[in-house]
């Protein structure tokens, strides 16, 4: 007797376990069951699992019996020829789907070479074992699987024509990539996805080589001819939204330029884009802090609005300004409605980019790198037959990460620039690397792809061959103009009167307990007051009680909390947020007495 | 002759002795300007005043802490005793834990036992803890009679060498109001005042696992072959019965729990422990951290003649400063029992003043400006 389990709840059980199994496949087979439904016998304890729940990844594949698969070529030719469907293979019980459990029963061939007796299933594609990013890296059978993994993430990661019609959407964060191309160097998957329609990268030409140091730990270095050209620039759109929201009331906010009487107006120049509606003008050359959208809300608590007379003076500014450290052109202006009814004005701004130092860039092997230097054209290396690389990439990121993908890559982009065919590298079924060899030599170059190289400053010849090739690049969304930050002085809290945080508030970059201790571990004792300085306070403290003194200006006279007036009051300089701690310890009811004693 | 080395009583002892050692057949002139250079050499060595050293140990800790494997486990010899190595061991030995999570003792055995392997192997056995239910075949209760029944195995005992009247004696002497009496190979156990049967139970429990023979705690014995000798490893660190072994080399034997160190051989081998300990471990990762660091942090946790750990019950505890106290770990409790005291802090260290943005008195904050002034002179600046 044996347990039977349907979606985790115990229904019966069986005597023929191996029967019982068998019947309950073949049903599905013959499309008397769901094909989604699936059985899992488990040997360990005798018990079958049944499931037909939602949310399980169930996977496509073959069915094989007797070592044979039962997708016939007869069967491929009758699909080719739209004779038959999809589905009535499935119903046929040719095609079948597995879920996670199932797949423990089952033994699946990667391909028809590889059957046995033993197998029960294959897969439709060898293919098919990859994920869809994993599938699109050329010759990604010579990567090492850490890299391959690192090169998908990249990819998700990379700037292209992301969607046609980006102009009509709101997207945040975007860019459009100029100049998109198709990869020299293909596989099946790109075919398959329409990658001619909205590629993500540019091909380009790269030696692999070292350049005075500036492509150093992942570094590379750029032809500031090829970025002059072209290579690499990209938009960034930013939206920025409002909504005139309706308060109880019948109180509204007004989507307008604020009148003077405003609480917390800025100033006539930060309002100087807005026309009359108060939005700015498409074509608006923008800057950071400048209202793109003026807006005012009424007070926040009906209790504000007796103190004043004048309406307008309890309204509150609540615009909408461009980013802190971003600038652009307004692109887009989108004014309607929501599903409440309440106004929505939406402004993109678009920022034109062009490749520069630090900017994130990576070919399809999880070979990532930042622009270390732009090399004008003149001064790049060139080959005997006057090629020039857009970009120098390192020797020293091959041999540790043993990315033989990216190297065959090169070979292959340069087969297909000369021959001026796509390669297909299909994972498991590339374009063999000696047919490449043999066609590079063919073309009059090494076999080896590595080219005879100048200096291109001295006109010297390198003593080695260069290895030479062409690539396709992909450039990633994080670029120097999104991160660049520093901060002499600023905004600070008004809690501990310290620094704010963040890049996006204009917030300080913090010298942290690690910092602290390497400063004390110098013995620089009085540097590391001065970078502590930033919340320093001269405080006045009464003698006699040890508090803080409240020190009137105008009379230029202390009065100690305690003993009032007439008490000694000596100025001390210490930071706000210790004056902080001994105000919460005031509120904890405890005494902290300062104890003033001269230092000299 | 003396007037000479009187002269750099800078130099310490050992290095004196090794200078005159080596000096020797040398004329006085020569022999001066050895000892001046080496005097120069000693003093240049010396750590500056006001060198952070307590912050330069815990970064030179710090930095290569960050590369430690989490946890490492070494095999001393054999692969069944494993002993824990890495960050794990690092802190347990810092905290100053009472027990460490893996005891092991390294017996050094005196001369005349420790190339022998017979009786090395004795040894061994004799150390090695056997509990009741390791010599036994079944334990039943005899309701009718109120007593429990223990089929030794003789067999077992044998290769023990533990005889029947030895296991009644030794069971009539650990646990008392038994009466024991051995039938032939089965042992008659009654309690001799009559008790419940929960209570008759919980004796069946206790009996499973008295000793019978060797010392207290030891699970595993193991001999291994080093350089000629041979030496013993077991789990345990109890220490003060291994020394009443006989064959033990009392002198070199040694157990990697400070705190049986201290009590048995005093504070000053608690403290070499720790440092052999904390090297130990360090060379396993691959790591290199100078010595003196980790003698700088055994003379901290061992000064006061107790052994404590850097943690907030240990050493940290006992700094003077409140606001320091209270900057490390359970604030609420130092500002609350301070404030009930009425404590002073005098902001005399690092911390404080770093909290209070003034110099901090290291490095170049230390030097402070000596002058004496005339006191009308300090009264006319006040006003």
């Amino acid at each position: 007797m044996f347990d039977v389990y349907l979606n985790e709840k115990f229904v019966g059980n069986v005597e023929n376990i191996d029967g019982f199994v068998k019947d309950v496949k073949e049903k599905r087979r013959t499309s008397k069951f769901h094909p989604d439904m699936s059985i899992y016998h488990n040997e360990e304890f005798n018990e079958v699992y049944i499931n037909t729940t939602k949310g399980r990844s169930i996977r496509l594949l073959v069915r094989v019996e007797d070592g044979k698969s039962l997708m016939t070529k007869e069967c491929v030719d009758k699909l080719v020829n739209n004779e038959i469907t999809w589905d009535s293979l499935i119903k046929e019980g040719i095609l079948e789907y597995l879920d996670a459990s199932e797949e423990e029963n089952a033994l699946v061939a990667l391909d028809e070479n590889e059957l046995t007796k033993d197998h029960t299933h294959m897969e439709i594609s060898s293919i098919a074992i990859l994920g869809l990013l994993l599938s699109l890296i050329p010759y990604s059978n010579y990567g090492s699987s850490s890299r391959l993994i690192r090169g998908n993430k990249i990819q998700k990661q990379s700037l292209g024509l992301y969607s046609s019609n980006f102009h009509s959407r709101m997207d945040t964060d975007v860019s459009i990539l100029h100049y998109p191309q198709r990869p020299l160097v293909k596989s099946f998957m790109h075919d398959v996805l329409n990658y001619d329609k909205h590629p993500a990268g540019q091909n380009v030409v790269i030696a692999i080589m070292s350049y005075k140091g500036y492509n150093m730990e992942d570094a590379i270095v750029v032809n500031k001819g090829s970025v002059q050209r072209g290579f690499a620039r990209s938009t960034f759109f930013r939206p920025y939204l409002t909504e005139e929201m309706r308060y109880s009331g019948g109180l509204v906010d007004e989507i307008s330029i604020p009148d003077k009487e405003v609480k917390g107006y800025k100033s006539e120049t930060d309002y100087r884009l807005l026309e009359d509606d108060g939005i700015v003008y498409t074509g608006a050359k923008v800057n950071q802090e400048d209202v793109i959208i003026g807006k005012t809300s009424p007070p926040r608590f009906l209790g504000e609005l007796e103190e004043f007379s004048v309406a307008a003076s309890t309204r509150r500014e609540t615009s909408t300004t461009v980013k802190y450290g971003e600038n652009g052109i307004v692109d887009t202006i989108i004014i309607t409605e929501n599903e409440d009814g309440n106004k929505i004005v939406q402004v993109k701004m678009r920022d034109n980019r062009i490749a520069e130092i630090g900017d994130k860039f990576a070919s399809r092997h999880g070979q990532k790198g930042v622009i270390g230097m732009l090399v004008p054209h003149e001064d790049m290396p060139f080959t005997a037959s006057g090629i020039t690389p857009d970009l120098i990439f390192s020797p020293h990121g091959i041999p540790s990460r043993m990315t033989i993908s990216h190297l065959l890559e090169a070979l292959a982009g340069k087969v297909s620039a000369l021959k001026g065919l796509q390669v297909d590298s299909t994972t498991f079924d590339v374009y063999p690397e000696e047919k490449l060899r043999d066609e590079l030599e063919k073309f009059g170059f090494k076999d080896n792809g590595t080219e005879i190289m100048y200096n291109g400053i001295t006109g010297e010849r390198y003593e080695v061959r260069i290895f030479v090739g062409n690539m396709y690049y992909l450039k990633l969304e994080h670029m120097v103009a999104n991160k660049l930050h520093a901060r002499a002085y600023g905004r600070i809290q008004l809690l501990t009167r310290q620094p704010v945080e963040g890049r996006g508030k204009g917030g300080g970059l913090r010298l942290g307990e690690m910092e602290k201790d390497c400063f004390i571990a110098h013995g620089a004792s009085l540097l590391l007051k001065e970078r502590f300085d930033s919340d320093r306070t001269v405080l006045p403290i009464s003698e006699k009680s040890g508090l803080v003194a409240i020190h009137d200006i105008r009379k230029n006279k202390s009065t100690c909390p305690l003993y009032g007036e007439n008490v000694e009051v000596n100025n001390v300089e210490i930071s706000y947020a210790f004056k902080l701690l001994l105000d919460e310890l005031k509120a904890l009811c405890i005494y902290p007495k300062l104890e003033l004693k001269s230092k000299y | 002759m003396s007037s000479i080395y009187e002269e750099f009583s800078n130099i310490p002892e050992s290095s004196m002795n090794e200078i005159k050692e080596l000096t020797k057949g040398m004329d006085q002139s020569s022999r001066k300007k050895v000892l001046k250079r080496v005097s120069e050499e000693y003093e240049k060595a010396k750590i500056n005043p006001g060198e952070a050293i307590g912050i330069i140990t815990a970064e030179s800790f710090g930095e290569p802490g960050t590369q430690m494997i989490l946890r490492v486990f070494h095999f001393a010899g054999v692969a069944e005793m494993s002993l824990t190595l890495g960050l794990t061991r690092l802190i347990e030995l810092f905290d100053a834990r009472k027990s460490p999570s893996t005891p092991l003792t390294k017996i050094y055995l005196k001369h005349g036992y420790k190339t022998d392997v017979d009786k090395v192997k004795a040894i061994a056995a004799s150390i090695k803890e056997t509990k009741l239910k390791d010599i036994s075949d079944e334990f039943s209760f005899n309701l009718t009679q109120f007593r429990i029944e223990v089929l030794l195995n003789k067999k077992e005992m044998k290769e023990l060498k533990i005889t029947e009247t030895h296991v009644v004696n030794v069971l009539k002497e650990s646990l008392k109001d038994l009466d024991v009496k051995d039938d032939n190979g089965t042992l008659r156990i009654k309690p001799k005042e009559k008790d419940s049967l929960s209570g008759l139970y919980k004796l069946k429990e206790k009996l499973k696992y008295a000793a019978i023979k060797g010392v207290k705690g030891v699970e595993q014995v193991t001999p291994v072959k080093q350089e000629n000798e041979y030496i013993i490893y077991c789990t345990t660190d109890n220490l003060k019965d291994i020394f009443k072994v006989e064959g033990v080399d009392e002198t070199k034997t040694t157990t990697n729990n400070p705190f049986v160190i201290a009590d048995l051989l005093g504070i000053e081998a608690a403290r070499k422990i720790i440092i052999d300990e904390a090297v130990e471990v360090i060379k396993n990762q691959g790591l290199d951290i100078d010595i003196r660091h980790i003698m700088f942090l055994a003379d901290v946790m061992t000064n006061t003649g107790v052994i404590k750990g850097i943690t907030r019950t240990g050493i940290t505890s006992e700094k003077e400063s409140v606001l320091a106290r209270a900057s490390f770990e359970t604030p609420i409790k130092h500002i609350v029992n301070a404030s009930l005291i009425g404590e002073v802090d005098n902001l005399n260290s690092v911390i404080e003043n770093v909290m209070l943005n003034q110099p901090v008195p290291l490095g170049t904050g230390l030097p402070d400006l000596v002058a004496t002034m005339k006191e009308d002179a300090v009264k006319g600046k006040k006003k």
